[in-house]
């Protein structure tokens, strides 16, 4: 267990979640927690379930059975728009920017569901690409900006918990360094975050723990401090 | 200036004012179209049913409840949008899982159901609506005589589409609408009700034929086929325009309409046809539409 561990409140408590896309049963019973405060990644290769989990939590996932706890609300069985007003940022894996909506109004778009969310100045002050780019249409961004967008318009929500999936899929080395600066920043801050990679070594610089996950199951935990010990069975997870 | 082309000025501007009227309507209707498919994906086959709701929805007001014309404005749309919004929570809600077909295939097993009851109870000879007493008369322009009511059609349609554009394109209310359109899973996962929106969508979208209903009422007869007579060419309008495009619409609305009345001018055995024309070549040259992106 890694230091202070049982003292901090698990946030988010995840424990035999089964999902089903239709009739495929993706998820197989998923264990996972995430204290306040924490960063924690979900590890696996493609289609292992790390995506599914995430839109579980959202309620994106049309069937889901087991228990989703966030601050001690279940979240199964709640009306899905009612899940983000708890406090829970999601920032999905295909970014998400709208065309029809100019950068302000994607910006601007979440609702703002708590107090102490980021004020437009100070997210302009962690991501300076979108300062003066208001007007220019989202969808006309580059990709390294378009992901910094998909971040910043959960910050302003006062969202307490940030789902990031794959935040670095497809950007150049300079541009994941950017966004790795601006994720240990909100680290700081006091944001939760879940984060999704495929990329170990961008989450090895962050990340407070590793789940890994393989078919659709949770199969271990290594804290972000044993993972140089483990990096065998890291290999054998992620097939690198 | 006695004629221009070969043709008398009066005959001229009055057809281009005809279409401009005609117009109107294409833009009010076609605007609802659009507003309705972006969201719901839904063709409405039952606007030209619920535009002839608002028409007799007023005239009923009038004829049983002595309540003019102006009252008929405000609560004609607003009877028929509760009508759109019991229609989109008992029976269209139910289709959005299924092929977008069966939506059109469920309006327009409405708009038969609903013309044929008025049919039954009102025929199909048309009930006459007066004009109201603050729009009678009109103005000489010199190069023609506008009549006031309208004049009045005009510029209402005009005020209302304006409105509806810089609602849809210019308010954060409108930016949701505008988002959910595009990804809907997405802004409900922002923590906004868009089953909500929907709903809400619908009962504005189809308002909007109702008010169109009731202006429409002193200008042509109050029928239960007069939905039915327009609808047609509204659809050729959205096409045109592009599906789920709201300036599209709103533009092409008004622009077939003049055309139309100059080729009455001009040619009137196409008068016609040549909306269907433009469409057909429209679909060949930019089958999304004139304003419309491919999906």
């Amino acid at each position: 267990m890694p230091d202070g561990a049982a003292v901090k409140a698990a946030m988010l408590e995840v424990s035999d979640l089964h999902a089903f896309y239709g009739e495929s049963h993706v998820l197989h019973g998923v264990n996972l927690e995430v204290r306040q405060g924490e960063v924690v990644t979900l590890l696996g290769r493609n289609g292992a379930g790390k995506t599914t989990t995430m839109r579980s939590i959202m309620g994106i996932v049309g069937k889901r059975t087991g228990s989703i706890r966030f601050q001690g609300q279940e979240l199964i069985g709640m009306a899905q728009h009612k899940i983000p007003r708890l406090g829970i940022g999601y920032v999905p894996e295909e970014r998400g920017i709208f065309a029809s909506l100019n950068v302000d109004e994607n910006l601007t778009l979440p609702p703002v569901v708590k107090e102490g969310g980021m004020t437009v100045q100070q997210i302009h002050e962690l991501f300076p690409n979108l300062q003066g780019r208001g007007s220019t249409q989202g969808t006309r961004l580059s990709g390294g900006e378009q992901q910094m967008l998909a971040i910043a318009r959960i910050l302003r929500t006062g969202a307490t918990m940030i789902l990031l999936d794959e935040p670095t899929e497809g950007l150049a080395p300079v541009i994941i360094e950017q966004i790795g600066v601006a994720v240990r920043k909100l680290k700081q801050r006091g944001f939760t975050i879940l984060l999704v990679e495929q990329n170990f070594r961008f989450a090895a610089t962050i990340a407070d723990r590793h789940y890994m996950m393989e078919e659709g199951r949770v199969m271990d935990m290594i804290p972000n401090n044993q993972l140089a010990a483990n990096m065998e069975k890291l290999h054998t997870y992620l097939g690198v | 200036m006695s004629t221009i082309f070969g043709i008398p000025p009066q005959a001229l501007f009055g057809q281009l004012l005809l279409g401009l009227i005609n117009g109107s309507f294409y833009a009010l209707l076609s605007l609802g179209l659009a507003v309705i498919f972006g969201m719901l994906n839904v063709i409405n086959f039952a606007h030209g049913a619920l535009y002839m709701l608002g028409a007799f929805v007023a005239w009923l007001l009038l004829t049983t409840a002595g309540i003019g014309y102006w009252w008929a404005l405000l609560l004609a749309p607003l009877v028929v949008g509760a009508f759109g919004v019991v229609l989109e929570k008992t029976l269209l809600s139910r289709l959005y899982k299924l092929d977008h077909l069966y939506g059109l295939l469920l309006t327009f097993g409405l708009a038969l159901i609903v013309e044929g009851a008025f049919r039954h109870f009102y025929g199909v000879s048309g009930q006459p609506y007066p004009i109201p007493d603050l729009l009678r008369g009109g103005q000489n322009l010199g190069f023609m005589f506008l009549p006031n009511y309208r004049g009045w059609v005009v510029v209402a349609s005009l005020v209302v589409c304006l409105a509806t554009w810089y609602a849809i394109e210019r308010t954060k209310l409108g930016a949701y609408l505008r988002a959910a359109t595009e990804n809907p899973v997405l802004v409900q996962a922002f923590g906004i009700n868009v089953p909500l929106m929907i709903t809400a969508t619908y009962g504005f979208g189809v308002a909007l034929a109702g008010l169109a209903g009731v202006l429409a009422a002193p200008i042509y007869q109050v029928s239960p086929l007069m939905g039915s007579n327009l609808i047609i060419v509204v659809f050729a309008v959205v096409v045109i325009g592009g599906m789920g495009s709201i300036l599209g619409a709103v533009l092409t609305g008004y622009g077939l309409g003049l055309l139309e009345g100059l080729t009455k001018v001009f040619y009137p055995e196409a008068s016609n046809i040549v909306v269907f024309v433009i469409m057909a070549v429209v679909l060949l040259i930019k089958p999304a539409g004139l304003f419309g992106r491919e999906r």
